[in-house]
């Protein structure tokens, strides 16, 4: 199965382990990953404004590289996810807006085509956990681990359908897939403080201890995230137990994980 | 007045959202993890655009808290969106010659060795135009 993907400004560089794993991991469940020739930023933050065009340009652009393809977009930076998953719900469903945007495109009128899928959705919906589990070599027995969610998988859950949005499932059923145990805690879809720990660091640790002080009550001794934010939020404001991507947990129950050291 | 009454329909157009639906349950404001931090409130957000008191907000540190969670968006009854009012005020006020939150040199003092790319931009996007 071969899929457009989008990695984002981070994942090719302060995130390079989300981006190595999830090529890894796929070549090894048998998805190839084409990266969206030329892509630019997502934008980082999907503007609600009405009047903001411009900042969401590049993400109709690898839509429509992924829609021409008739491939689905697959992406795995959550910023970059809700990003391009709301440009595209507002290209189908917002005429005013994709009139707009159309002006500036070069080669044919875009209206949402696209499917796009976060990598945890292609696991679930297009690989399937079942088939999935069925590749794991190195079964994480025993490791009790915290699925974090945090804010931009899950909302607005209008447009972004992954999971329920006050009570998901989708990364701790990942979680089982791989052989460990997945612990659930009530701030698994809260803040880590986002951008905001640029301006009031203060309000981004108090958010960040949140989320941390919740998993561990709960028994984590690790917790997972697809956001390189959240993990940045979470380490530096002095997380003790280890906040790892999603994608390298995936490569290490695949047997993956040694291939991409020192690279 | 009259400037407060453009104002309004301003904010209005720009965010999509009609504060008329609000029903005054404050479940926005009990859910914002921004809370402590702000001097208005996301439920007053709605009440002051509402009724065209809206210099307050514009003047406001709380613009610069919110942090886009979509929290009060998700959990509304009525489907009102405050986050979508704060997104709008803020871009009223740093739209103005001059009231950048934000420049490009403020950045440098900004990087350590881990901060992500994503971080910068995001922050860049919300507090400058």
């Amino acid at each position: 199965m071969k899929v457009s993907y989008f990695p984002g400004c981070t994942l090719k560089n302060k995130a390079k382990d989300l981006d190595l794993y999830a090529y890894k991991s796929a070549e090894a469940l048998g998805v190839t990953l084409e990266e969206i020739e030329n892509w630019q930023c997502c934008g980082g933050v999907f503007t609600t404004s009405k009047k903001e065009v411009a900042t969401k340009l590049s993400s109709v652009r690898a839509l429509k590289e992924a829609a021409s393809k008739e491939q689905p977009l697959v992406t795995v930076c959550s910023a970059c996810h809700n990003v391009i998953k709301q440009t595209n719900h507002a290209m189908a469903n917002d005429k005013e807006f994709s009139d707009k945007v159309n002006r500036y495109m070069a080669d044919g009128e875009y209206s949402g085509e696209a499917e796009v899928y976060h990598y945890l959705e292609m696991l679930r919906d297009l690989v399937g956990f079942d088939a999935l589990k069925e590749k794991v070599v190195n079964p994480l027995k025993g490791k009790k681990i915290a699925a974090y969610y945090g804010c931009l998988l899950l909302r607005p859950s209008g447009v972004m359908k992954m999971d329920d949005p006050e009570n998901p499932s989708i990364m701790e059923d990942f979680i089982k897939a791989l052989g460990a145990e997945s612990v659930v805690y009530a701030m698994r879809n809260e803040c880590c403080g986002g951008y905001v720990s640029v301006e009031s660091p203060e309000l981004a640790k108090k958010s960040s201890n949140n989320v941390v002080t919740n998993a561990k009550s709960q028994g984590a001794e690790m917790i997972i995230t697809a956001c390189p934010l959240c993990k940045y939020n979470l380490v530096k404001n002095g997380a003790d137990i280890p906040v790892v991507y999603f994608t390298e947990l995936l490569a290490e129950a695949l047997g993956v994980k040694e291939d991409t050291n020192g690279k | 007045m009259e400037n407060n009454k453009y104002l309004r329909e301003e904010i209005i157009r720009e965010s999509g959202v009609n504060p008329k639906k609000c029903m005054k349950c404050g479940k926005c404001s009990a859910t914002c993890p921004a809370y402590d931090e702000m001097e208005y409130h996301p439920h007053q957000f709605v009440s002051m655009v509402e009724s065209g008191d809206i210099m307050p907000l514009l003047n406001s540190e709380s613009l610069y808290k919110c942090l886009s969670c979509f929290a009060c968006i998700e959990r509304c009854p009525r489907g009102v969106e405050p986050a979508k009012l704060v997104e709008a005020v803020r871009l009223s006020a740093i739209r103005k010659q001059g009231e950048n939150r934000m420049t490009a040199n403020d950045v440098p003092a900004l990087l350590d060795e881990e901060i992500p790319q994503q971080l910068l931009v995001s922050a860049f996007r919300k507090y400058s135009k």
